[in-house]
């Protein structure tokens, strides 16, 4: 099914839903990925897509995520929008070279467009461990002439994937996979294309801006309805839907009202973008606020397995909620 | 020297018999060039091409060493029938993407050599004002520009060449690699790709013996590079890289093939490059008899020779020509001379497309 209703429907497929709007109005959006033919893709992002567009734009590959993402570059070079299927996000390192030195770079380079999207699942919580489970936008948002977005929402999944399919920039696509058959959002029937670079105020409050997002977005909702309920505590929810570029502008205007930001990101802590959301707002906004910026990241170790240490490496609402009280007492 | 690699090629493989001449002692090449389908005004045609290369490369040279360039610079001395002869097999509307070293290849299809010489100072010319030292892409040529990683630049021909037919255009792209780059992953991955989707796609794989300084028995247990055509289940063939006329013919047939639907090729061309990897590379890690041995087999020289003995030009064409090339590439040299640096702030600028409607990226 491709057109939209009224029901709700899951984060997963309004990324389906998405694509398949997308390749719908334009011939030259075309589909490569490993498994992503008649099998419709690991998740089933693709599902029913090669019925509907043919194998010649759904094309599964060979295990070969440098060739797909090289071979991405040259075909957005000859006037068509690829969407690169990564099974999984952690697999996307496999083609760092073709992405971040060669495609990013190629218009700086050449003066060239290069209208690509690699998508894929990215993100902890479900058990996957060091090699299904990682947020890479640390080691990917300072790529120059790279695009980063990453929806919290159904309908912000439905929209960021049509408005990165119609960008003529390279985007990295971050889907939460804890999120994909976890939340539903009903879709527009028309329009519906969220700007890349525009944040959300997901939640008002005057006491602090939580800044945040992806699947950490739910986890701060959550926290701030506990520190409304048990503190007294209005928390700001920002939900930054692009990591780059980033919407100072909104951060920046929640920072002066509250005059606290924690920032919360499912990454490492050394090297993530929680920390270059925190330098941005201790260079530009300090005089505004009353505590220091505080970060809440996972820990600088690998992705853990068993439940317990996954459970201890990620951050969670009793640890968000900690951590708030903490900024709003300094 | 040609010969389809088939699995029936798997004994000369595992022991290296009847293999090139990439060294003295072994099978020596012909001097005889190949029989070709080109008219003497066509092999006029490449010869002025071959010098055009050699004479804009050694300008380069002298440039550098008197301090008048912006960074490196990478003679293909010696590789110019295998830049001249391939790219010249392909029509105006098929894709090249060229590495550093295939000057040749990029003066066939008209890139001028004062672009050439004013992006080596580092001059506001052309598409991407030297904000890369590459030749960049020019899509008005049907050129994709260089990328330094070996093998990277061949997923991306093979991207653009697939984007090409699913507009249903028949273009045919070329490519080229070192004998060093097929030991990378991205020209396995890249050649397997291109095999299965049958991509209409010529790789030359330039053999000259040296990746910057390590020979070719460090690098691969195979000799000739065609033979890993098999295990891609494609066409492969080696030619004489230093005959013009075999290049050509070879990489004719494989365009021929690519056209028709007949998939991608992998042609060997067992050359020499006469200078080292760079120009402050002085390749003293090359035995004087290899050295010696390759240069007899000049590819200009020999082309030359061809010329004389079929009476095809006279010493006056020759000189004639020597005079217009030099010519050529002074007036190349004095533009770039005069050409402007960028300005300070273009390090900012261009760094993404602007979206239609002058949104903000």
């Amino acid at each position: 099914m491709s057109e939209t209703t009224n029901q709700p429907v899951t984060y997963l497929e309004a990324i389906r839903q998405g694509l398949w709007r997308e390749m719908e109005e334009d011939s030259t959006v075309f589909l490569l990925g490993e498994d992503i033919a008649a099998f419709g893709g690991a998740f089933k992002v693709t599902a029913g897509m090669l019925d509907r567009f043919g194998p010649e734009r759904v094309i599964n590959t060979p295990i070969a995520e440098s060739a797909m993402l090289g071979c991405a570059l040259g075909a957005a070079l000859w006037g068509m929008r690829p969407v690169v299927e990564m099974q999984f996000i952690d697999f996307l390192a496999c083609g760092f070279d073709q992405l971040v030195n060669n495609a990013a770079t190629q218009r700086y380079r050449a003066g060239t467009a290069v209208p690509m999207v690699v998508r894929g699942p990215a993100g902890g919580g479900v058990r996957g461990s060091a090699f299904h489970s990682q947020n890479p936008e640390g080691f990917y948002h300072r790529a120059p002439g790279l695009k980063v977005v990453a929806p919290a929402t159904a309908e912000d999944a439905y929209g960021l994937i049509r408005a990165a399919v119609r960008d003529p920039n390279p985007v990295l696509y971050l889907e939460h996979k804890y999120l994909y058959r976890r939340i539903k959002g009903v879709l527009p029937t028309s329009g519906g294309l969220v700007p890349i670079g525009q944040g959300r105020v997901a939640r008002p409050g005057r006491d602090l801006s939580v800044v945040t997002w992806g699947a950490m977005v739910h986890t701060a909702l959550d926290a701030a309805g506990r520190l409304a309920a048990e503190e007294g505590i209005e928390a700001e929810v920002l939900d930054l839907r692009t990591i780059k570029p980033m919407d100072d502008e909104l951060i920046f205007a929640s920072a002066k009202k509250t005059g606290r930001v924690l920032v919360v990101s499912e990454e490492p802590r050394t090297g993530s973008v929680a920390g270059e959301v925190a330098a941005r707002v201790a260079e530009e906004v300090f005089s505004w606020l009353d505590a220091p910026v505080a970060r809440l990241t996972c820990l600088d170790s690998p992705v853990p397995f068993s439940p317990p240490l996954e459970d201890f490496y990620l951050p969670n609402v009793d640890k968000l909620c900690a951590k708030a009280l903490q900024l709003c007492r300094y | 020297m040609r010969r389809p690699a088939t699995p029936s090629t798997f004994e000369a493989m595992r022991t290296g018999k009847g293999l090139g001449p990439l060294y003295p002692g072994e099978e020596p090449a012909s001097e005889r060039l190949a029989a070709t389908s080109l008219s003497r005004d066509q092999q006029w045609q490449l010869y002025r091409y071959m010098r055009l290369n050699r004479g804009a490369e050694d300008r380069l040279s002298n440039l550098y060493r008197r301090g008048q360039l912006v960074g490196g610079a990478y003679s293909s001395r010696g590789q110019e029938a295998t830049s001249v002869g391939s790219a010249y097999a392909l029509e105006p509307q098929d894709i090249l993407g060229p590495l550093i070293r295939n000057l040749g290849a990029q003066l066939v299809r008209g890139v001028e050599p004062r672009q050439t010489f004013a992006l080596h100072m580092g001059k506001a010319v052309g598409a991407n004002r030297a904000k890369d030292n590459l030749p960049p892409s020019d899509l008005s040529k049907n050129i994709i520009g260089p990328i330094a990683m070996l093998g990277a630049l061949i997923p991306v021909v093979g991207g653009a060449v697939l984007a090409a037919r699913m507009k249903g255009e028949r273009r045919v792209g070329m490519t080229y690699i070192g004998d060093g780059g097929t030991s990378t992953g991205d020209f396995h991955e890249a050649m397997n790709l291109a095999a299965v989707l049958e991509l209409p796609l010529v790789v030359i794989a330039e053999h000259n013996g040296y990746a910057y300084s390590t020979p070719t028995a460090q690098q691969m247990k195979v000799k000739d590079i065609a033979l890993k055509a098999v295990g891609y289940g494609i066409a492969g063939e080696t030619v004489d890289g230093n005959d013009v006329l075999a290049v050509y013919e070879a990489c004719r047939r494989a365009v021929t093939r690519a056209r028709n639907g007949g998939g991608p090729t992998l042609i060997e061309a067992k050359t020499f490059r006469m200078k080292g990897h760079a120009e402050h590379d002085d390749a003293g890690y090359v035995p004087a008899e290899v050295r010696a041995h390759w240069e007899a087999r000049d590819p200009i020289a020999r082309f030359e020779r061809h010329l004389r003995e079929r009476a095809f030009a006279t010493d006056g064409d020759f000189e004639a020509l020597g005079r217009e090339i030099d010519g050529e590439i002074e007036a190349a040299v004095q533009f770039a001379m005069e050409a402007p640096l960028p300005a300070a702030e273009e390090a900012a600028e261009g760094v993404f497309e602007p979206l239609p409607g002058g949104a903000r990226p």
